[in-house]
Parts: C-alpha cells; sequence; structure tokens
C-alpha cells in the first residue's frame, strides 16, 4: 500500500542537496523505498541541483587534471552490480546497520510497560540519533511536543494522531512545536524508526518516554 | 515586447534540449563503446563546472581536481546505470558530485547505507508521457530558478551549491531554522507550479 503521509518538501529539500544528518537520511531513504510520490518529488529536487550545477562559472581545469583522468580510465575496472539484499522485514538501509532482517532478531530494551527500543548505532561522527520503538496494541505514547528536530517512520502496525493514521511507511516529519499524542491501533504493536537530534542539546526520547503515561 | 521574451526563453529551452540530447548520446557512447572521445567531450563540459562546485567550501584547487577526476571516473564507471526517465544527463552528474562530497565529508564515518540506489527499483517504468515530460523538465526547471524570489534563490544555493545543513543557513542569515525551511517549501512549491504548468 502507498504511504498517505509525506516527507516535509524541505526534508527532501536537504536530501537532494545531500545536507541531512546521517540519521534522518536512513529514515528519509526508507520511506523513499516504499513511496513513489516522494521519489518522484525527490527526482525534481535533484534537478534543482542539476541546474545550479549547469550554472556554475566553470574553473579551469588544468591540463594536468585531464590528463591524469583520461590516463586513469585504462585501469578502470567496472563495479559487478549490486547484489539484490534479501528479502527483509526491514528497510535495506535499516537492516544494513541493525544486522537484522526481522523485528524479533532485534535486542529490544524495555522501557516502560508496553514500550520497548532499540538503539540504532551510527558510525561514530554520524549526526543524529536513531532509534527503533516498539509500543504494545491500544498503548498512547507519551504527550509530548517535539524538543527540536524528529522524523518517525512507521514500519509495523499504525498509530492515530490528530493528523490521521500512520500505517506501515508513512512519515511524520513535523515542525518541533507540534504537539501529539499519537495511540497504538488495537490490533497489534506497533514499531516506528526515529530519527532525532543529538540529545545534548534537546530532551532525549528516553527521557520523554520515562514521563508518565497518559491514560488510554 | 513580450513575444521577444518568448522567443529569447525558446530560444534557451531549444539550446538546453539540443545540449542534453548531445549528452545522451554522448553517455550512451561511453556506456555501449567505452568511447574515450565521446567521454572527453563530457569532460570538456563537466570538468570546469565541477571544479567550480567541489571548490565552493573552501576546497582546494588541488583537491578540487581530485575530486572532479573522481567524479568524471564515475561518470565513466557508471555511464551504463544511467537513466534518462530519471533525469537529465546534468542532474545524474551533480547526483555522483553530491554523492562524492558527501562520502568525502563521511571519509571517517563509512556511511554506506545511504546509497541513494537503495530506493531506485529498476522495474519502475516511467509513462510515456512522463518521458516527454523530462525531457522539457531543465529547461523550466531553469525558469523556475530564475523567477523565484531572491531570498529562496539565496536558500537553494547555499544548500546545493555550498552544502550547508539547513541549521548553518540559519546561523549564516540569522533567521529562524523554521523560516529556512518555509523558504525551501516555497521554493519547491514554486518549481511545481512551474513543471505543472510550463509556465
Amino acid at each position: 500500500m502507498k504511504p498517505t503521509h509525506h516527507l516535509d518538501y524541505s526534508t527532501l529539500l536537504a536530501h537532494a542537496a545531500g545536507t541531512l544528518d546521517e540519521a534522518f537520511s536512513v529514515v528519509a531513504v526508507s520511506h523513499l523505498a516504499v513511496c513513489p510520490t516522494c521519489r518522484a518529488a525527490l527526482r525534481e529536487a535533484e534537478a534543482l541541483g542539476g541546474t545550479l550545477l549547469e550554472q556554475m562559472p566553470g574553473a579551469d581545469v588544468s591540463a594536468a587534471c585531464r590528463t591524469r583522468t583520461m590516463a586513469a580510465l585504462e585501469g578502470v575496472v567496472p563495479p559487478p552490480p549490486a547484489m539484490r539484499a534479501p528479502p527483509s522485514a526491514l528497510p535495506a538501509p535499516l537492516a544494513r546497520l541493525v544486522g537484522a532482517r526481522s523485528f524479533d532478531e532485534i535486542a529490544w530494551k524495555r522501557k516502560a510497560p508496553g514500550v520497548a527500543m532499540f538503539d540504532v548505532t551510527l558510525p561514530p561522527g554520524a549526526r543524529g540519533q536513531l532509534k527503533l520503538l516498539r509500543i504494545g496494541a491500544g498503548r498512547a505514547m507519551p504527550e509530548h511536543g517535539h524538543g527540536g528536530e524528529e522524523i518517525t517512520l512507521v514500519l509495523k502496525g499504525a498509530y492515530r494522531d490528530h493528523m490521521g493514521r500512520f500505517g506501515a511507511g508513512d512519515v511524520a516529519d513535523l515542525d518541533e512545536d507540534i504537539e501529539h499524542k499519537p495511540v497504538v491501533e488495537q490490533d497489534g504493536d506497533c514499531i516506528c524508526l526515529v530519527a532525532t537530534e543529538r540529545p545534548t542539546r534537546f530532551k532525549s526520547l528516553a527521557a520523554r518516554l520515562m514521563q508518565p503515561f497518559v491514560g488510554i | 515586447m513580450y513575444a521577444v521574451m518568448e522567443s529569447a526563453d525558446k530560444r534557451q529551452d531549444d539550446e538546453k534540449q539540443r545540449l542534453e540530447t548531445l549528452f545522451r548520446n554522448l553517455i550512451v557512447r561511453v556506456a555501449q563503446q567505452r568511447d574515450r572521445q565521446a567521454f572527453s567531450q563530457l569532460f570538456d563540459h563537466f570538468a570546469p563546472r565541477l571544479k567550480s562546485f567541489m571548490m565552493r567550501k573552501n576546497t582546494s584547487a588541488e583537491l578540487a581536481e581530485d575530486l572532479v577526476q573522481e567524479a568524471m571516473i564515475a561518470v565513466w564507471n557508471k555511464a551504463g546505470l544511467y537513466e534518462p526517465s530519471k533525469g537529465s544527463v546534468t542532474t545524474w552528474v551533480f547526483t555522483i558530485a553530491r554523492n562524492l562530497r558527501i562520502d568525502r565529508a563521511r571519509r571517517d564515518v563509512h556511511m554506506p547505507m545511504t546509497e541513494l540506489g537503495d530506493y531506485d527499483e529498476p522495474s519502475e517504468e516511467p509513462e510515456g508521457e512522463e518521458l516527454l515530460g523530462r525531457k522539457q523538465e531543465d529547461g523550466l526547471v531553469a525558469r523556475a530558478l530564475q523567477s523565484i524570489p531572491e531570498e529562496q534563490r539565496q536558500i537553494l544555493i547555499l544548500s546545493f551549491v555550498d552544502e550547508m545543513p539547513q541549521s548553518e543557513i540559519a546561523a549564516r542569515l540569522s533567521i529562524p531554522l523554521g523560516t529556512v525551511k518555509s523558504r525551501m517549501r516555497l521554493a519547491y512549491g514554486h518549481l511545481r507550479r512551474i513543471l505543472e504548468t510550463g509556465l
């Protein structure tokens, strides 16, 4: 099923420009993998980059650079075609990072009743934080304003808030001042991938999860 | 007066289409015949642009040329993967240069998982209509960039050319992050309108 909640255009443009923090890129790419609408929009955004490149004033390129490049073509061995990733419940970029192909293989840490979390380790130096979140059926997530940038992608199950229903593939790419109170649907757990900024500047997701739960 | 402007626009569009057709033929020759002469023509067009693109972030001329070389070798290597339905040759070269800059910035980070190819399903066949749209797209994108308000254009350049994250743009221009984002949305909306209406 095609997603109905999409990436914000400012996120798509930043992704096209190559300036999105790594944690956010993983979420963006995981959504793009299942969303033809955002893929089409991304290509348009990339065309902006192409046109800006075309309009760059040319800098003189040394003859040596040209010669080196032409000479280097001799030794070039085209890389083998990429292997198709094995089928996985996780989006390919996430599966590679986590090293798991199903949600059962993940070493979940219980954080609160009905709430489990897994910190996705990003390579050192990568910007942003990435977490998997598993919320039990019918449970409400703690009410919170977004402290800083945050993007959530639903991987499994669904939740509802005032914006509507968010099912697998849907992304909540919201302004930080929006308050929301998602409630997971009754028929099963909801697993989300959440990218946030570093907690040194903002209250961490873990801290927010420790806040008292709102009754269902 | 209006007619004159229109014909100038048309001439520009025709010239862009002529170039784009030329580039596509050159890419095909590189991909299928490993044609070095075709490659050198691509090099002469793109290398100077790539060099100024690479030099925007205080990169030395020497390092910029290394990156130009790397980008052009990627063009040689990946020519067979270029798909006209997904955008112009120029846009494809931009994505190669962009990925290279990301890789370089992340050299110590090593994050191959954001490979943009991850979501490029080969099965996705564009409609004929879409293909036609792509042909004219570059002219329209250029027109959108010409007619966009300066404050939005500036954000696009800082983002796409100067590789600045939104938070850095906000700090540089002393405006709230939300303003950077809303200008980006407006810029995309402007582009969208021009692509849809062709005006």
